[in-house]
């Protein structure tokens, strides 16, 4: 489809990383001939792409078109779908995610996502973003108020709730929520931070202060973000990889594909297909 | 072409604009359903006020005459001016306890499973339905099943016909109740709350535990609610099991071994053993009594209401 490996190199060297540091350039994803199922149905088939770490890639296309399939796959999200089937493999710093030793739970405490309706639990602000932690076998309390208290500071939602982090969670707004979403994701110290549509729920100053957060915490997560919003992806990330649907004229079933995956700037300005083209230009989808 | 569709309406003159406007077209159909339902509503309310007016007539020589000396006497079907509901009221009340320690845990457990690990496979569709069809079974068939298991079978754990084997008997008639409207919470709790805990890298059970229980806690609570007003409003099933209908003497047992050894009553089983006799006098004690077991089930509904809502704020 493309030679992504190629343009991560030469974008490389623009940023000025060392390009024979393994760690800088080996990348956070890799998926080869990736391809999901729902029970018989495929609703994505041959991803090939490569996640490059402290960088924000965005995902975007029409709806139905398996970038939010793709994406669960990074965290193994799919699995709680029981017929859905993941062939090929996706590869987390060299690792086979879905290799037969591999622990969801443990990919997911590396691997966090925020969702794209704001699902905080009936609990206190705290025992919302505690919750994480505990899990990791923090119990001081000292400890784990630091943890609150840094993960609200970076969340920039620290000095809307400090004086009451007793309250429940779901007294707060919709944008609020989802900056506690991503406060109890950033909780937990994860290396990649997935997002499914996180903005598609909120209103437009809430959705800034998403992307301002974004662009805040991404020297230390690696993030991915599905979008329906193309002007998002255009103003958060870095790369962007489009994805669109080909219908099979036998069955006329849709099926997810990869179109084109390369720097933001140049998927906008000068895509290399035409269908991203009639995409980004707003003349399909 | 377009603009000329609104200006040929405006064509018509404001007068006829005004009397389109407020023209009597009445919606005549959804004024006729709204009279009739709230006809059904009415009628619903009127029989339930009857029901307690008529309570009231009737119970009225117990209520003013000897109320507290009603509330404070035992169990006696044989004079109706010894008559009381005291032991009734505690038999019912410990059946009520029993049923809550029995019943709950076990339901919610069964229901947890069900939803969270059992899958949609065949066997766990299987015993979906079979939940919900013992749901329906009548009560009588459960007295017989408390007969056989808990007052004969069991006789050495449970003390034969004691208000143990009763409260066992009631726990299992509610169990499907309790599993049912418990499933029903669960199945209620968004899938993005699960997704929330997995995504920071919850177990299952961590999940369930922090996540999906707290969620549904209040949906389980109002099931509970409703199979405990039904526990303490069953009478065939404690009839078979050993609830006493005639006189009940707990001489000087203590507490603990009246209720292991004990015969006991409820008050179902007291007002079924009132109204069995003749009299003007004993219809007086029936009515009593039944308005006391009304007034005890709203208290326990109030109760679980109350201690629902306080587990509500607590988030």
């Amino acid at each position: 489809m493309m030679d992504t490996r190629v343009t991560v190199k030469s974008q490389d060297g623009v940023e000025g990383m060392d390009p024979n540091n393994a760690t800088e350039t080996a990348p956070v994803f890799r998926t080869r001939d990736l391809a999901v199922y729902y029970g018989d149905f495929r609703a994505v088939r041959d991803v090939n792409i490569e996640i490059r770490g402290q960088d924000i890639t965005a995902f975007i296309g029409p709806s139905g078109c398996g970038k939010s399939t793709v994406l669960r796959c990074f965290d193994r999200m799919n699995d709680l779908s029981p017929s859905a089937r993941v062939d090929g493999t996706v590869e987390y710093h060299g690792i086979d995610l879905y290799g037969k030793d591999v622990d969801a739970v443990e990919v997911r405490r590396r691997v966090g996502m925020v969702f794209q309706k704001p699902n905080p639990v009936p609990k206190s602000i705290y025992d919302n973003l505690a919750f994480g932690p505990r899990l990791n076998g923090i119990k001081k309390k000292a400890e784990l108020d630091e943890i609150v208290e840094s993960s609200l500071k970076r969340a920039a939602l620290w000095d809307e709730v400090k004086d009451r982090l007793k309250a429940s969670a779901m007294g707060l707004s919709g944008g609020q929520q989802q900056r506690l979403c991503i406060a109890r994701c950033i909780a937990v110290k994860p290396d990649v931070i997935l997002m499914d549509e996180p903005c598609s729920a909120l209103d437009p100053i809430a959705t800034a202060r998403i992307e301002d957060l974004m662009q805040e915490i991404k020297q230390d997560f690696t993030i991915i973000i599905v979008t329906h919003n193309m002007q998002q992806a255009a103003r958060v990330s870095d790369r962007t990889a489009f994805f669109t649907t080909e219908v099979n004229p036998e069955s006329d079933r849709r099926t997810g594909v990869l179109v084109e995956f390369d720097d933001t700037q140049k998927i906008f300005s000068n895509p290399g297909d035409d269908r991203t083209e009639a995409y980004v230009t707003g003349r399909f989808g | 072409m377009a603009l000329a569709t609104p200006a040929s309406h405006g064509a018509s003159t404001a007068a006829s604009l005004t009397t389109e406007l407020t023209g009597s077209k009445r919606d005549v159909r959804g004024r006729a359903v709204e009279a009739v339902l709230l006809a059904t509503l009415a009628l619903s309310l009127l029989i339930l006020v009857a029901l307690v007016v008529n309570l009231v007539q009737r119970a009225w020589p117990v209520l003013s005459g000897r109320l507290g000396d009603f509330l404070s006497s035992g169990l006696d079907a044989s004079n109706a001016a010894e008559a009381g509901v005291w032991q009734a009221i505690r038999g019912t009340l410990t059946l009520a306890v029993i049923v809550a320690i029995v019943s709950f845990p076990l339901g919610i457990a069964c229901a947890v499973f069900l939803e969270e690990y059992a899958g949609k496979s065949f066997f766990a569709r299987l015993i979906r339905i079979n939940v919900r069809n013992l749901a329906g079974v009548p009560s009588i068939v459960y007295g017989i099943l408390g007969l056989t298991i808990f007052v004969k079978f069991a006789d050495g754990i449970t003390g034969g016909r004691t208000v143990i084997s009763g409260g066992l008997a009631l726990a299992v008639l509610v169990l499907p109740v309790v599993i049912i409207t418990a499933s029903e919470a669960l199945r209620a709790v968004p899938q993005s709350i699960r997704e929330g805990a997995y995504g920071v890298g919850a177990t299952k059970w961590e999940t369930v535990r922090s996540h999906v229980l707290p969620s549904a806690a209040p949906g389980i609570l109002t099931g509970t609610v409703l199979a405990l007003s039904r526990a303490a409003g069953e009478a065939a099933p404690l009839l078979l099991v050993g609830g006493i209908t005639g006189l009940l003497r707990t001489g000087d047992q203590g507490l603990w071994e009246q209720i292991t050894k004990g015969g006991f009553t409820s008050m179902p089983v007291a007002i079924f053993s009132y109204a069995r006799q003749t009299g003007a006098d004993f219809q007086a004690v029936t009515g009593a009594a039944s308005l006391i077991l009304l007034i005890l089930v709203v208290l326990i509904n109030a109760l679980a209401i109350w201690l629902r809502n306080r587990f509500e704020k607590r988030w």
